[in-house]
């Protein structure tokens, strides 16, 4: 089994908050991500694909079509976007980090035939990451 | 659904590699440069994995805050500018990267109730890099 690591930037704005807490539970559990005008991020995702080598080929998976999936699934979706907005996961619920992660994994589970998704990470800085390996 | 959330935090310690199961010689060609009697430091990068399944009135494992207060009292402000080797948690061990992971591992593992504890990961240096996950042995 090898492993292959695509990785992929985006920028896009988010807020959190959820209407069935009251005004004060938002602002006391999200704090500054409360902000209802939204603030941003630089976000950095890691798709991990596994499989075995492809004897004719050598690929795990194409990189090409990889990209392509990746690209018209995730960038083209969220890239400048406001994520409460324009992204429909995030009508109902809170574009968090981990949320983020797992919106992602179920674009990308169902588009890619080849490849067998193994691992999905999400940075929303340099210090903060979430993993996600489709569990449930 | 289960995700695994990583945080990563920075502070800057001296320690002295030396063990008093060794004679001097054995001490010194061990741990070479490491054994320098007045010891020598690191700006050491943590990194702590906690999992959980995502909350679905929050979107969270857990909430920040508590992860990044819990680790501020009980590892930052103990470990950041000191001297590892006058931390109670090395009276009887050498304060290796590997001892610190399972030190850290240990103080997060008994006081840090938000969320379960997955793995810690230390950076002694850009070269070298340390992992404990307790008793799991798990592929990242």
């Amino acid at each position: 089994m090898v492993y292959l690591t695509r990785r992929a930037e985006f920028s896009a704005s988010h807020y959190y908050h959820n209407p069935e807490f009251t005004a004060e539970e938002n602002q006391r559990i999200f704090g500054k991500c409360n902000n209802p005008n939204g603030h941003g991020h630089n976000y950095t995702l890691e798709v991990t694909v596994k499989g075995e080598v492809d004897p004719r080929s050598g690929f795990v998976v194409d990189l090409k079509q990889l990209k392509e999936v990746l690209n018209r699934e995730v960038l083209d979706a969220m890239d400048h976007r406001f994520l409460n907005k324009e992204v429909p996961e995030f009508s109902s619920r809170i574009p968090t980090t981990e949320n983020l992660a797992i919106a992602i994994w179920q674009r990308l589970a169902t588009k890619l035939t080849r490849a067998h998704l193994h691992r999905v990470r999400v940075y929303e800085t340099p210090d903060l990451f979430v993993d996600f390996y489709g569990e449930a | 659904m289960k995700a695994y959330l990583t945080r990563r935090y920075l502070f800057s310690a001296s320690h002295r590699l030396h063990s008093d199961a060794m004679s001097d010689a054995e001490n010194a060609s061990t741990y070479g440069k490491c054994n320098n009697p007045y010891g020598h430091g690191h700006n050491y990068g943590l990194e702590v994995t906690v999992s959980g399944p995502v909350n679905e009135s929050t979107g969270m494992v857990c909430n920040l805050v508590d992860l990044d207060n819990f680790v501020r009292r009980e590892i930052l402000e103990r470990f950041d500018h000191q001297n590892l080797n006058t931390l109670a948690e090395f009276a009887g061990t050498v304060p290796t990267t590997e001892n610190l992971c399972m030190a850290v591992y240990d103080i997060l593992q008994r006081g840090f109730r938000s969320a379960h504890l997955e793995k810690v990961r230390f950076e002694e240096t850009m070269m070298n890099s340390f992992e404990y996950a307790g008793a799991q042995d798990r592929i990242w």
